[in-house]
């Protein structure tokens, strides 16, 4: 089966998927393994990590030292290809551009979609992330609690390989026994970090990272991802024995041939494909969901990008897994008689309550690490620690000036050096230039820490997307306009990481690079930028206020699901690719259920 | 002349910045292209010149040499930058067709254009006819952009630095220079050595 054509597409399929990364991924690896038939729709080029992926090329090999540019954001060695946050003749409309009002849309037009970029980091939702309106009143629930979701995050974990430890600490949940990898070792640099911000109070710890330190237990844990389903055991077996662990060398941003990192393409799709079940369409862009007389969703209609031709693919269940907006901009795009303002929209409320993560920055220069020794510190590519929110007592107490809670992702070491090694670094030398510019490059090369805080943004009715009035993309297709608004919360909580920041950096006797910043707009990173996009089509228990119930399935339309971040009630400060993840799979196991019953 | 003295001489009579007024022109128009594109093949391995075309003259190629030798000169640890296609890289860095290059490219011009005024307002030749310790002398004084009286040329000069020092520790023999040892696979990752945990005190 695998990669089909549209012209070659069957029509007795039980599910389509639009989308094929990290939800659209496990929903169709979920489904397939099972025994249900998958169409699967990707937006971009088919993409194969195996031969594409630039492992060991270094920047004196790429174009203009392989810096970024708008054609590839994140590096010119990124995985991403044909994505970012311009993607030519696909435009949509910001209401503001202001730093502060801003909202950036990142996309990926690839096999594999947003995962191909992500850091890797996998962090569990806790009990309370789940809950935050019963705690302080803000935002919304979620109709599901933690403990409706761990196992989930369990199966995932095991399926998809994830590094780190269980430390017992308040709302960072411990994993089932035998779920994660051992941590990688940390770097000089982060032991550093991990005993001055000890001292004040702070406890960094392992990061959480879908890095193999490992093989997989592919003797173990394929029988415990599918009891008594001899024929998916036995697919997993074989393609997890296939995955080799890391080599503790080039950057997870661009992919990995020898699949020791998660991108749905070397993960998900691979066992999904054996299964024989799943059938994929690439270069099929999905606009609209179409509806029955039945008012069940009957199929979706798409643009072959190949041909420019429109196409219809017809199944019994759909699932948006586009990525967050790009599911609600299908969903309001769908319109008809019976959903004038757009499909499963008879609450108002798709395209509603977007968030993104609160994100600010700093680095900081520390003379202790001058001059080391030479040292390989490609290690895991960073991540080998982090810092969870450790000021839950303080926030309870009112201490705190914001709701919510972010973590800290740090980093230093001897990284590959590239352009911007030894660049910017007149404060430290005095504007030194040649024998004694080289000594300062020598010098400084490894003695700095960068972090980055990640926090909770809260929803609000200011942030939104809804369809532009007049816009539309290259293939006819109308677009998305973005309102965006920061509450205090946000403002103050970013504030309040530059200040974390420079008391870390002050602990190690070191000295801040740049200017801290008091004022929160200016400290916030503008909304999109963090690329943890969610929110639009929020799951609830009433219909009168959500788009979805707690199976991510529409309340209006009850074969039309979507398991991307578009469910999100609430955007905790983790990272959110592993609860999409752990939601998608307890769709599937859903939709499997209902089909069994013959209610789908 | 004192130091002093020979700041408020120069800036009293200091070549103008040449994009203001009737230089502005001469940087020349600014790269138009299509770049690389989106889906570029990731695996091959690119040349200054085979995806935009390039920008120096052959005078100013030889001043960009001098000044990337300059700031980057030969030493026992490894060559100086132009021996390592450092100019060919700040060439196709100011002739690229994407914002950053358009913004840095006036101001790369512009300083190869300050820096023959200036040398030909003090000495009557050009920089590159300068003998070293000449060249260096303007460049003492443009190389502090925090303190130096020229805004526009230390600008330019902490611009270069940063273009030449990206060009040179891109290269094999930048990061041999640093003693970089990444980017080969290992079996296993076994964390910093136990002496240097000890000596500074870590667990």
């Amino acid at each position: 089966m695998p990669f089909v054509k549209a012209k070659s597409q069957k029509r007795d399929y039980d599910v389509i998927v639009v989308g094929s990364g990290a939800a659209g991924g496990q929903s169709a690896y979920t489904l397939c393994m099972d025994g249900a038939k998958v169409l699967m729709l990707e937006a971009g080029r088919r993409y194969n990590p195996a031969t594409e992926t630039p492992m060991f090329q270094t920047p004196d090999q790429a174009p203009l030292a392989g810096v970024g540019t708008p054609q590839k954001p994140f590096g010119f060695y990124d995985a991403t290809v044909d994505g970012g946050w311009e993607v030519p003749g696909e435009p949509y409309v910001r209401t503001s551009d202001e730093p502060a009002g801003r909202f950036d849309w990142w996309r990926a037009r690839m096999l594999g979609g947003r995962t191909n970029h992500w850091g890797r980091i996998s962090l569990r939702n806790g009990p309370y992330d789940f809950k935050p309106h019963s705690r302080d009143r803000l935002g919304f629930d979620w109709p599901i609690a933690y403990e409706d979701v761990a196992p989930y995050y369990d199966k995932v974990e095991l399926l998809i390989g994830v590094y780190g430890s269980n430390e017992g600490l308040e709302n960072t949940p411990d994993s089932s026994p035998g779920c994660l990898l051992p941590p990688p070792k940390p770097l000089v640099s982060d032991l550093l970090v991990a005993q001055r911000a000890r001292r004040l109070g702070i406890a960094a710890i392992p990061g959480h990272k879908a890095v193999l330190t490992r093989p997989l237990d592919f003797t173990g844990s394929p029988a415990r991802l599918h009891p008594g389903n001899v024929t998916a055991q036995r697919i997993l077996a074989e393609d997890m024995r296939a995955r080799a662990p890391c080599l503790w060398a080039t950057p997870c941003g661009r992919g990995c041939s020898i699949r020791a990192n998660y991108q749905s393409t070397t993960v998900h799709l691979p066992p999904a494909l054996a299964s024989g079940n799943l059938d994929i369409t690439t270069d099929a862009m999905a606009y609209e969901v179409t509806l029955g007389r039945d008012g069940r969703a009957d199929g979706v209609s798409f643009i072959d990008r190949t041909t420019g031709k429109q196409q219809h693919a017809s199944a019994r269940v759909v699932i948006l897994a586009a990525s967050t907006c790009e599911s609600v901009r299908i969903l309001l795009n769908s319109r008809s008689a019976q959903f004038p303002q757009g499909l499963a929209n008879s609450s108002g409320r798709v395209g509603r309550y977007l968030m993104d993560t609160v994100g600010s920055s700093a680095s900081g220069q520390i003379p202790l690490l001058e001059s080391l020794p030479p040292l390989n510190e490609d290690a895991a590519d960073g991540d080998q620690l982090y810092v969870p929110w450790w000021l839950y007592r303080d926030q309870r107490a009112g201490k705190l000036p914001f709701a919510r809670g972010y973590h800290i992702e740090f980093g230093g070491g001897k990284r590959m050096p590239g352009y911007g090694t030894g660049a910017g670094i007149e404060w430290l030398t005095g504007g030194s230039y040649g024998l004694k510019f080289k000594q300062d490059v020598r010098r400084y090369y490894g003695s700095f820490v960068h972090f980055d805080g990640r926090g909770e943004m809260i929803p609000n009715a200011h942030s939104y997307c809804e369809i532009d009035p007049s816009v539309k993309d290259k293939w006819g297709i109308p677009v998305l306009r973005f309102h965006w608004r920061w509450s205090e919360h946000e403002l103050r909580q970013a504030e309040h990481m530059q200040r974390t920041f420079a008391e870390i950096v002050d602990s190690m006797g070191g000295r801040m690079q740049g200017p801290v910043q008091s004022d929160g707009a200016k400290a916030i990173a503008p909304g999109g930028s963090i690329i943890h996009e969610v929110g639009g089509a929020i799951m609830g228990s009433d219909p009168k206020t959500s788009v979805t119930n707690r199976w991510c399935q529409t309340w209006d339309v009850p074969n039309l699901f979507v398991t991307d971040g578009a469910v999100f009630a609430s955007n905790a400060d983790k990272n959110p690719t592993l609860t999409i993840m752990a939601l998608a799979w307890r769709a599937a196991d859903h939709i499997l259920e209902r089909m069994r019953r013959k209610e789908l | 002349m004192d130091r002093r003295t020979s700041i408020k001489w120069v800036l009293a009579a200091s070549a103008a910045w040449p994009l203001s007024g009737k230089h502005a022109a001469r940087a020349g128009p600014s790269p138009t292209g299509r770049g690389y594109g989106t889906d570029p093949n990731l695996l091959a391995v690119y040349h200054p010149g085979e995806l935009w075309s390039l920008t120096f003259t052959a005078p100013q190629r030889r001043l960009a040499g001098i000044l990337a030798d300059i700031i980057i000169p030969a030493d026992e640890h490894s060559p100086g930058a132009s021996s390592v296609g450092v100019v060919e890289f700040i060439d196709e860095w100011v002739s690229a067709p994407y914002p950053a290059s358009q913004r840095d490219r006036p101001i790369v011009l512009g300083g190869f254009r300050w820096l023959n005024d200036e040398a030909a307002r003090r000495l009557g030749k050009g920089f590159s006819d300068l003998a070293t310790t000449e060249q260096k002398g303007i460049c003492d004084d443009i190389c502090q952009e925090s303190r130096s009286q020229w805004r526009d040329a230390a600008r330019f000069f902490a611009l270069y630095r940063d273009l030449t020092a990206g060009g040179f520790y891109s290269t094999p023999v930048g990061r041999k220079d640093l003693g970089y040892m990444g980017n080969v696979p290992l079996a296993s990752f076994d964390g910093p050595p136990p002496a240097l945990l000890e000596k500074l005190t870590l667990p």
